[in-house]
């Protein structure tokens, strides 16, 4: 049996610079922007020059990867024969350190989402950009955007300000939980603390890696603050996170908890089986192990099959040609991951009509 | 060895205590107070310790950051009852630990350095003064015990004279230092300890320890001690990361490392995603001329404890079989809260020939111990 046109759980969409974002900020803040000469506001955390960033084969010449339309149509939507895909534009809001400035530019961001990209092409779903620094401008922002069924989840950065389990974020997710929204938590870092707890490491590589333990201080965070148990109808989907870590680290909170848990009493079931409910992971980068039987083993660890959303990350280069599937994957998960996962984790999906 | 149907078969309590001699490669002696390294410290320092007490980055003068679970994060009955904090007391330790688990060989690892003291001289005279007190009260006095030249890593030059000092000492058996460091350890102000540790063979025993002023994770501080004690095991992961793409193991091929009580089921999925991203962006690490997995397979081991207890017990045989089974170096974490116990680690079955290679010879090849 052929397997359905999927849901990208995935893609980029790029910012060009604050030039584009011009339209839709304020007289006040056209004028800040365009005196200081402000722009430049991608994350250092991944430079788009860089190779990872943009893969050969989608790069059109020096052109940010993400920056065009077309190009997103023939190689993520076409290329993979989706039916949806939902954009996670990744620029400088949660980095700003003008809490103002971030708002302005997070609803610019969002404005310019709607005109450029989800007007234009009916298979485009949205992620609200939020200023989360300030929790309350962000939760203006989900309001403001929330009527939009277009838009499915509020957008976070793996590495922020603070692990993402804080009561300062739970006004995002009870706005999100009253929207049906889900939230995403993306890589990506503010670099307001050092990549690692040990400082800052010399390359990129080392950042990229340790994406993988924020992600899992960040689901920590969640489950022993209790923002599971808060907000029971909310799911927390992990983006370019790498997810053949988590059985092993699933392991390790189940058994850090039994011996701790007295100090986090609202905490009354293992961590492993919370975020196995809570939370999701999208397919891309895999982080594949040796072989497709090693792959076998920690899906069989992993124990559920409702937890990994398919994605491309197009623009940026996780794999080659059309190998989005990593070995181990059977026609009966990949159907659950093209479609089934995605739409439990997004209910907004079912809802949105283009 | 494992059965089909997963059902738990308890390692096998009697042979392992009665026929198996073990390597304990994390047993924790302890000071009774900072004034047991009187004798061998400078008299100016007896007074700053009493006024100033130690500075390290951390708000309380005699709390940790996040406090633990237990008092000194040890078990309750590990008090000796002549006095004194838990594991500052040889006899007791021999009673409770060395005797009945039939330890051939325990690993010190002293929770307390004078590496991330903000006063160096200080730092660097706490280390030496470590160092004499280890030798004198404890190594000399049970020869099962073997030390770590604990040194002051944030002073590159007087940490490698006090690993000249002790070198060929058969009673240090391996360098200690602090995990949260003001750099990632992989980082070339660390090289000349490698350079000492390589030449005088002696390897790099890293136990989560230490304060550097970072956040405790990547996104910041976390609010729990349930969370901060999965997220210094997280580090330990940066950690291991660091060595191998900074290059350590290609400047230093023969240095062997030690991370010490962060688990070891991680390594697997480490080594993956790291060789994945590495082949995309190998043009910024070019010193590195092998897939990183491939020098957590050569070049670093890890100690069992805590030992995971995965839902199925047979998955931890599998975290093994990706890991190697030479890598894994039995350990208890005596006297805290969360030891293991040599018969209750391992809630799989293993052979003969495996339970040998975690509960001894891996760490004896290691060490070169007898």
């Amino acid at each position: 049996m052929a397997l359905p046109a999927g849901i990208d759980c995935d893609v980029h969409p790029a910012v060009p610079g604050m030039r584009a974002l011009l339209p839709y900020l304020d007289p006040y803040w056209q004028e800040q922007v365009t005196v200081r000469g402000i722009d430049g506001l991608d994350l250092a955390s991944f430079p788009p020059q860089m190779d990872a960033h943009g893969r050969a084969d989608w790069r059109d010449g020096r052109a940010k990867p993400g920056t065009s339309l077309d190009a997103l149509r023939t190689h993520a939507l076409d290329g993979f024969g989706s039916q949806l895909a939902i954009c996670n534009p990744l620029y400088g809001t949660l980095a700003i350190n003008n809490e103002h400035f971030a708002a302005a530019v997070a609803r610019a961001i969002n404005a310019w989402l709607i005109a450029e990209w989800l007007d234009r092409e009916p298979r485009l779903r949205g992620s609200i950009t939020v200023a989360a620094q300030n929790p309350e401008l962000a939760v203006e922002e989900i309001e403001r955007r929330a009527g939009d069924k277009r838009f499915v989840q509020v957008l976070l950065l793996a590495q922020g300000d603070a692990p993402l389990g804080n009561r300062r974020f739970w006004p995002i997710y009870a706005a999100a939980q009253r929207h049906r929204l889900s939230i995403g938590i993306h890589a990506g870092s503010t670099f307001r603390h050092a990549t690692t707890s040990n400082g800052w490491p010399s390359y990129h590589l080392e950042d990229y890696a340790a994406h993988a333990q924020s992600f899992q201080s960040n689901l920590l965070s969640l489950v022993h603050e209790g923002a599971f148990a808060k907000f029971p109808g909310l799911i927390f989907v992990l983006i370019e996170s790498g997810f053949t870590w988590l059985p092993a680290f699933m392991w390790r909170a189940n058994k850090t908890w039994r011996g701790v848990r007295a100090e986090v009493p609202w905490v009354d079931r293992p961590p492993g089986d919370l975020i196995r409910d809570h939370v999701r992971v999208t397919l891309q980068p895999t982080d594949r192990p040796p072989s497709g039987a090693d792959m076998q083993r920690l899906l069989e660890q992993l124990g559920r099959d409702d937890m990994i959303l398919f994605s491309t990350d197009y623009p940026h280069w996780q794999f080659d040609g059309d190998a989005v599937w990593p070995d181990g994957f059977s026609d009966d998960l990949k159907r659950r991951v093209l479609l089934d996962n995605p739409r439990q984790a997004y209910p907004r999906l079912q809802e949105a009509q283009p | 060895m494992t059965p089909e149907d997963g059902r738990i078969i308890p390692a096998p309590a009697t042979q392992a205590r009665s026929r198996l001699k073990l390597i304990d490669c994390d047993v924790h002696h302890a000071l009774r107070s900072s004034k047991d390294l009187f004798p061998y410290l400078a008299t100016r320092w007896h007074r700053h310790l009493e006024q100033f007490g130690a500075r390290r980055p951390i708000p309380f003068t005699g709390s940790s950051p996040y406090p633990k679970t237990a008092p000194a994060l040890s078990r309750t009955d590990s008090w000796p009852p002549n006095g004194g904090p838990p594991g500052s007391d040889l006899a007791f330790l021999q009673e409770q630990l060395l005797d009945p688990y039939n330890i051939e060989y325990g690993l010190l690892h002293l929770l307390m350095s004078g590496m991330d003291e903000r006063n160096q001289d200080l730092g660097n005279a706490v280390c030496s003064a470590i160092n004499d007190w280890q030798y004198e009260h404890w190594t000399q006095k049970d020869r099962r015990l073997k030390a770590a030249i604990v040194v002051p890593g944030e002073d590159p030059p007087a940490a490698v004279r006090e690993i000249e000092r002790w070198a060929g000492n058969p009673d240090f058996v391996q360098i200690s230092m602090v995990t949260h460091t003001i750099e990632p350890l992989g980082r070339r102000r660390y090289w000349p300890i490698y350079g000492a540790a390589q030449a005088h063979n002696l390897p790099v025993g890293l136990h989560s320890s230490g304060f550097n002023g970072h956040a405790v994770t990547g996104t910041g501080w976390c609010s729990f001690y349930v969370e901060e004690q999965h997220n210094v095991a997280l580090s330990q992961q940066n950690l291991a990361i660091s060595l191998v793409c900074e290059g350590v193991f290609e400047r230093y091929p023969a240095l062997r490392a030690v991370i010490v009580e962060a688990g070891f089921v991680w390594v697997p999925s480490v080594a993956w995603r790291l060789d994945q991203h590495w082949a995309r962006m190998k043009d910024e690490v070019p010193h590195l001329t092998k897939k990183p997995s491939e020098y957590f397979r050569s070049n670093l081991w890890y100690s069992s404890q805590p030992a995971d207890e995965p839902e199925k017990p047979e998955f931890l045989r599998q975290s093994l079989d990706w890991l190697g089974w030479d890598r894994l170096l039995f350990a208890t974490d005596y006297p805290h809260w969360d030891m293991d116990s040599p018969e209750q680690a391992f809630k799989f079955r293993m052979s003969e020939a495996e339970q040998r290679m975690i509960f001894a010879d891996n760490a004896r090849a290691l060490y070169g111990l007898a």
